[in-house]
């Protein structure tokens, strides 16, 4: 009996090492891709606003134009430190954001945008998070470059950086803008 | 060339690790003392190569050679000389490379200190520590070379990421390594105990001053980066309860219920198996917070993927070290007899609580940190586990932790008596009462939660008096008396008393700045006013300036407190543009009371720029609370007692007064 106990740590890594590394041998990980959903349409959701002023997002609010798509939440650390870049980014005009505030309380959300800025054209709530997991978010801050046809070209994990959106990121935009990619 | 000889040093390095693994070992095992004497030399040409490797990369830093392109990657020649320098291990090569050389050095001091130490235990924990350093400079050496040439060389470097341009964050990993390397001693301790079949209190005594220097080290790092994120984010927030604060804050847990162990191993002779345990379990979770962070499996799986190479090389050393250990430990452990019996309700039962609420509060960040991770590998799932989960799971876990607190210390070895230790806290009970009602009273709105972390605090801040008052015999004796004891107590007593009231402290802090934080958000022109509390701040000016590899938009606001000049405060933004990265440089006055707290936002003087204001009490007990914690820590290691080496002389002496007195 008592030897099993002393056998019991190891068998808990085991089980713990098993669960990293069969999926990366078998390769079988989808988390290895940059997302299942490149170059396949973007989940439609309907999403309810979240502010009185500005519209949620429809199934067809996606398609029309090139567009970032940002999850975001107010108890999220790495949000914060992103969201300079998006104020700047929506500034500058450079391409239209989306928001998609996800599990969150809405007052908090509020609160949040009012603190630091709305740089968002549309904010959708997504409240139980069943949107996110159709897109494949992984966790928030997490960005999607979505094309004129409601098509996801890009996914970016975590915060956006300035390196991220000079080399990678706009680039792309203007690419699918000249009708390119 | 400099550089090339970096890369041959460490190149040297890996060969004299493998010697240094395999020769002190079998030595060991055939009990040959020549062979057992490599160890030490062996440790010390291993610490003066990685040494050597080091400086190479330091000089290449210096003087902005960005032919390596490490240094192009992650420098630029404008960037201020601190920077220069902490830019060495703020990137992943570098760090690594930081990494070996504590380590190497760490391995250095016990061959340099440990001429008490039995020759076998000495060879066979020089032999482990050697085994570690060899993993590490392997992946180093095949996947992240630091010292590897740009052909043609760029005319200036990318720059670091000016987040990290900060000197709270230059001395942050330096310090959060010390911490999880030096868990490396005890681990490699465990390792070499595990396979002599020998653990007795002279190994607690070894193991102690290593365990509590390394988490002195890891408690002022996780500091550091705290407050770091506190005024350099500038959004106010000190914790946010993300994967990489996570992963350091683990092997804090299991580290200080390692400290707490270690101390019934070496007083009781008993909990041995559990201690050995925990190092492995400390050190392991040491290893997933360096390298499982730094390789970006926690906060973005991309970072695996494009360069699975270094993930899996690093899932193959966790692999083989916990796995290796954790075998070694079902093998060896059932034969480690405990002599000392205790009953439950006695110092030892208290410490085995520690350790227990410890260890869940350690399974439940862990929990909260990798679920989404094994969530998605079992069912393809997603989901993100942020600050609510470990609000709601954290906090209520650590409360019979802060009820105990006050109580173990109060308890005798061997067997006590729950109701004559609850009795000594009734001073402390009243005082818990006294501040809680005070807080109920003060408080309008939402009154819990500040009355239980005030009344906890007060809990915890009572206990430490109250042990403190048993100890030096507080009114029983002449009271000059009392004051002879309180002056000639052991170091490691002190170092109790002032880590258990930095606790108290921090719980203060943290409890103000949750519940009593009041903001603004405005947006304002040049001479417009805004009012927040007692604090009444005027928008004077706004003005861009140059500095060195920035611009900064700066703005500049008189603040007046009550109607009387209070500061002038002028927080900035700036803007990097090597990195096209814009940060905020928050403006904080700092006071007991508490802090007030301006950041600038977007905008220009024409159309107003936002404001935002915080009020934030008592927030700098939070890392005046830790910082004590930190002292207690070096009061500790301080005792006579706990030094290196110290384990013969006290052993000589085993009733005498200050070990029947210490701090445990």
């Amino acid at each position: 009996m008592s030897r099993v106990l002393y056998l019991l740590p190891l068998l808990i890594f085991a089980v713990i090492a098993g669960y990293f590394t069969i999926p990366i041998l078998t390769k079988k990980d989808p988390r290895l891709l940059p997302s299942v959903l490149i170059d396949k349409p973007a989940p439609g959701h309907d999403l309810p606003a979240l502010l009185q002023d500005k519209p949620g997002l429809g199934p067809e609010d996606l398609k029309g134009e090139v567009k970032l798509v940002n999850f975001f939440a107010s108890w999220c650390g790495p949000c914060r430190a992103e969201h300079p870049i998006l104020m700047r980014l929506a500034a500058e005009g450079a391409v239209p954001l989306v928001g998609i505030n996800y599990k969150d309380r809405p007052e908090a959300a509020i609160g949040w945008l009012r603190e630091l800025g709305d740089p968002f054209g549309r904010i959708g709530v997504d409240a139980d998070g069943r949107a996110a997991i159709d897109w494949g978010v992984y966790g928030v801050p997490e960005t999607y470059l979505v094309d004129a046809a409601g098509h996801i070209r890009h996914r970016h994990v975590g915060p956006l950086t300035g390196k991220a959106l000079n080399d990678t990121i706009l680039p792309m935009v203007e690419q699918l803008r000249a009708g390119k990619g | 060339m400099i550089a090339e000889i970096g890369h041959y040093a460490l190149t040297l390095a890996f060969f004299v690790a493998l010697a240094q693994t395999a020769v002190p070992l079998y030595g060991a095992a055939r009990r040959d003392r020549a062979l057992m004497a490599f160890a030490g030399p062996a440790a010390s040409a291993q610490f003066l190569l990685i040494a050597i490797s080091f400086g190479a990369l330091t000089h290449a830093y210096l003087t902005s050679d960005f032919s390596v392109a490490n240094v192009a990657e992650n420098s630029h020649s404008l960037k201020p000389l601190l920077y220069k320098i902490s830019g060495v291990w703020g990137n992943h090569e570098g760090s690594m490379l930081f990494w070996v050389l504590i380590l190497a050095l760490f391995g250095f001091a016990v061959a340099a200190f440990g001429s008490q130490l039995p020759d076998s235990l000495k060879a066979r924990v020089i032999s482990i520590q050697g085994m570690i350093g060899l993993a590490f400079l392997a992946f180093i050496l095949l996947t992240s070379n630091p010292f590897e040439r740009l052909d043609p060389a760029p005319l200036d470097g990318r720059d670091l990421n000016p987040l990290l341009q900060d000197p709270g964050l230059a001395f942050h990993p330096p310090m959060l390594y010390v911490g999880y390397v030096g868990f490396s001693l005890a681990f490699s301790f465990a390792m070499a105990a595990l396979i002599e079949g020998k653990v007795d209190p002279a190994w607690a005594r070894w193991v102690r001053p290593w365990t509590l220097g390394a988490w002195t080290f890891l408690t002022a790092g996780i500091t550091l980066g705290s407050w770091w994120a506190y005024y350099e984010l500038g959004w106010g927030g000190w914790w946010f309860w993300d994967p990489v604060e996570n992963a350091s804050f683990m092997p804090w847990l299991a580290g200080t219920a390692l400290l707490h162990s270690a101390i019934v191993v070496e007083k009781r002779d008993a909990l041995k198996a559990w201690t050995i345990l925990l190092a492995i379990v400390t050190f392991s979770l040491s290893l997933m917070g360096t390298f499982l962070v730094r390789s970006g499996i926690l906060t973005s799986v991309h970072a695996f993927a494009v360069d699975p190479e270094r993930g899996l090389f690093i899932l193959g050393i966790l692999i083989v070290a916990v796995g290796g250990s954790l075998t070694l430990f079902a093998v060896r452990a059932p034969a480690l007899k405990a002599s000392g019996l205790f009953a439950p309700v006695s110092r030892e039962g208290g410490l085995v609580l520690n350790n227990l609420i410890l260890s869940v509060a350690t399974a439940t960040v862990f929990i909260g940190t990798l679920y989404p991770l094994f969530l998605d590998a079992m069912t393809g799932d997603k989901v993100s586990v942020g600050a609510p989960f470990f609000n709601a799971t954290f906090v209520p876990v650590m409360i019979p932790l802060l009820v105990l607190l006050a109580l173990g210390p109060l308890l005798p070895w061997k067997r006590g008596n729950l109701r004559v230790a609850v009795e000594k806290l009734w001073v402390s009970a009243l005082f818990t009462v006294v501040v809680a009602g005070g807080i109920l009273v003060l408080s309008d709105e939402a009154p819990l939660a500040p009355v239980l972390g005030f009344g906890f605090a007060a809990w915890v801040a009572g206990g430490v008096v109250t042990e403190l008052a048993e100890r030096i015999r507080l009114f029983r004796i002449p009271v000059g008396e009392s004051l002879r004891r309180l002056v000639k107590l052991p170091g490691a007593a002190y170092g109790m008393s002032l880590a258990h009231i930095g606790i108290a402290i921090f719980i203060c802090g943290a409890t103000g700045e949750t519940n009593w934080t009041r903001e603004l958000v405005v947006v304002a022109k040049p001479g417009d006013s805004m009012t927040l509390g007692q604090y009444e701040l005027v928008l004077d000016d706004l003005s861009r300036i140059q500095g060195p590899n920035y611009y900064s938009d700066t703005a500049t606001l008189s603040v007046t407190k009550n109607g009387e000049p209070f500061a002038v405060l002028d927080p900035e933004r700036r803007l990097y543009p090597v990195q096209q990265m814009p940060t905020t440089e928050a403006a904080i006055r700092s006071g007991i009371a508490g802090d007030l707290y301006v950041a600038i936002g977007e905008g220009n003087a024409a159309d107003g720029i936002i404001v935002r204001v915080w009020v934030k009490p008592l927030v700098p007990w939070i890392w005046a609370g830790a910082m004590i914690m930190v002292l207690g820590g070096l009061f500790s290691l301080s005792d006579r007692r706990l030094r290196v080496g110290a384990p013969k002389r006290s052993a000589k002496r085993p009733g005498g007064p200050a070990v029947a007195e210490g701090a445990d």
